[in-house]
């Protein structure tokens, strides 16, 4: 091993050893950001050294470099651009795009390697055949299925699950097809066409799984993929003989797993039930009524903001309809009314608000609400008693006290006690219903007035309403 | 097995527990950045695109190289910089009137009552 060796291999260690301490650093938001920053100088060094690597080799060719120049430049461009000009609402999709892209830089890697050194005679063992198989299959996946999901949430993609009549079959099949064409990729049969076929069916396989699940369980999907990149880049690393893509790849796999069991134990879903799919649209724009049904009572904007404006206490509960109707500034406008005037004014999170876990403590948080004002669950809950009026925009399972009960589609579901506030206000656009696709019993409550209009020209109203009354 | 693969395997399972220690420790209002945090580690892959460069000798290898390094390079940066900007958000209120980051950004406005991103994060993990 040459000096210039050993040192691409300790600054690939250091680098390792960056990411697991910037991942660490994440754990309080004081300290977040450094650890992003951590983590990002141990990728430019990982870089660095790579370029080292390829500068000493003295084996790529003028094309070869070209062809990287050029690509690294493109990607990086297209990169930078889009991170800095996507609006925070659309963020989900962004990450869903990007992992879609790693996914499929992890799958090329390893195909690449495989038809440069594979097949039978080739330089590449058994071994390292099988992370081939494993890398190409889930990168492939992972790709596929992250660009349909980042069109869902777009909504590029119909958020609606789309099922295909026996798709279960079509599913087992592709998976059976995949799992053949990768047994043949080991065993050194005709090599080319097993990798095409096993390129194919992971492509299906994971545009048809993606489709057949609902818009409100993308974030659980775009988390889950995420591991699987994180997977396939581990696989990667196995391939092309570096520790240090194994290590990070594997850091990710399990931080994507993690954060997966967390997403749908508090969406009360089980990633079985997620991804065998046909389950949610978290849409509520489908089913549109008229107020007159289910018992219900409505309220006018002028009523709304006379209860909001002589409340002591009120407590805003944001929900998935805030973030499509990107109220988010509309909302921080009315609360810093409110508080003007002497309201007490406080933000209740549910760890599923939004599109994802924490999505909503950034949305508000990029809207200038005071970090200190976002209460999470636990804390919040005793304090319900205690508010004159829960403002509920745009949440619905989270609210519904069903879940208090056994035998419903939602038991056991973390949620809410908005129900045990003095009164309830809810601004909904539609009394559709939420992504469990039961009635939402707070709706009906006595105590319960329905506001139904766009979050964002509700707000808008109830801001300038409560503006005439509060001097 | 050669001892190669075997230390690789090693390498992977270690890293799979610190892995699931070092994040199992997140408060849920930190999950979306850390998604973002983890997606843009995964851009590590730019190396094996570069790597991959290094034996790259036909067209077709030089497509497939072409297209990983754009891939690896956008999940990389985009990767690093959204994730920054949403940890730009979790700064004191003070930090961010300073910065001048748009017009908006700028228009302070004092509030009481507002804590310290770490005093308010203590109480709640």
């Amino acid at each position: 091993m040459s000096a210039v060796d050993v040192l691409i291999r300790l600054v690939y260690l250091a680098a390792a050893g960056c990411f697991v301490i910037g991942l660490h650093l994440m754990n309080s938001p004081g300290t977040a950001r450094h650890g992003n920053r951590v983590s990002g100088l141990g990728m430019a060094a990982a870089v660095a050294a790579t370029l080292l690597l390829l500068i000493d080799s003295g084996t790529v060719t003028t094309t070869g470099w070209i062809v990287l120049g050029l690509g690294i430049l493109i990607g990086a461009a297209a990169g930078l651009y889009s991170a800095r000009s996507v609006r925070m609402t659309a963020m989900p999709q962004l990450v869903s795009l990007f992992n879609a892209v790693g996914g499929g830089a992890a799958a090329l890697v390893g195909a690449h390697d495989f038809l440069r050194f594979g097949g039978a005679g080739g330089e590449l063992t058994v071994a390292a055949t099988v992370a081939v198989a494993l890398d190409i299959l889930i990168g492939a996946v992972a790709f596929a299925g992250s660009l349909v999901a980042s069109g869902k949430l777009q909504g590029w993609v119909p958020s609606q699950p789309m099922l295909l009549p026996g798709r279960a079959v079509l599913n087992t099949a592709l998976a059976a097809i995949a799992v053949a064409a990768a047994g043949l990729l080991v065993a050194g049969r005709v090599e080319v066409t097993a990798l095409t076929v096993l390129v194919v069916a992971s492509l299906v396989l994971g545009v048809l799984t993606v489709l057949a699940i609902g818009g409100a369980d993308m974030p659980v999907v775009v988390s889950l993929l995420n591991a699987c990149t994180g997977v396939a880049v581990a696989m990667a690393g196995f391939v092309i003989e570096n520790t240090m893509l194994i290590i990070a790849g594997a850091l990710v796999g399990a931080s994507g797993g993690i954060l997966t069991k967390l997403m749908a134990d508090a969406m009360n879903r089980s990633l079985t039930a997620i991804l065998i799919g046909g389950f949610g649209t978290g849409d509520d724009a489908r089913g549109r009524t008229t107020g007159e049904e289910r018992g219900i009572q409505t309220i006018e904007a002028d009523d709304a903001a006379i209860r909001l404006a002589y409340a002591n206490r009120v407590i805003v509960v944001p929900g998935y309809g805030l973030a499509a109707a990107r109220a988010q500034n509309e909302l921080h406008e009315l609360a810093e009314v409110l508080r003007s005037g002497g309201v007490r004014v406080d933000y209740a999170i549910h760890p599923v608000a939004g599109r994802m876990p924490g999505h909503m403590n950034v949305l508000l948080a990029e809207a200038k609400v005071p970090y200190a004002q976002m209460r999470e669950m636990g804390e919040i809950n005793p304090e319900f008693p205690r508010a004159d009026v829960a403002l509920v925009i745009g949440a619905n399972d989270v609210t519904n006290p069903a879940a208090r009960r056994p035998g419903t589609a939602i038991s056991g579901m973390p949620i809410l006690d908005v129900d045990r506030a003095e009164s309830v206000l809810v601004i909904k656009r539609s009394m559709g219903h939420g992504y469990a696709g039961i009635d939402n019993e707070l709706y009906t409550d006595a105590r319960t007035r329905m506001f139904l209009a766009d979050a964002k020209s509700a707000l808008e109203t109830l801001t300038a309403s409560v503006k005439t009354l509060v001097r | 097995m050669s001892p190669e693969l075997l230390t690789d395997l090693t390498i992977f399972l270690l890293s799979v527990l610190v892995g699931f220690e070092v994040i199992s420790k997140v408060p849920a209002t930190l999950h979306t950045p850390l998604m973002s945090a983890a997606n843009a580690i995964h851009g590590v892959v730019l190396v094996g695109a570069m790597v991959i460069a290094l034996s790259a000798q036909t067209p077709l290898g030089y497509a497939l190289a072409l297209l990983a390094a754009v891939f690896a390079a956008m999940n990389v940066v985009g990767g690093y910089v959204v994730t920054d900007r949403m940890l730009r958000m979790f700064r004191r209120p003070a930090e961010r009137a300073a910065t001048v980051d748009g017009a908006r950004e700028s228009r302070a406005r004092p509030q009481s009552g507002d804590a310290s991103p770490e005093e308010a994060g203590e109480g709640r993990s």
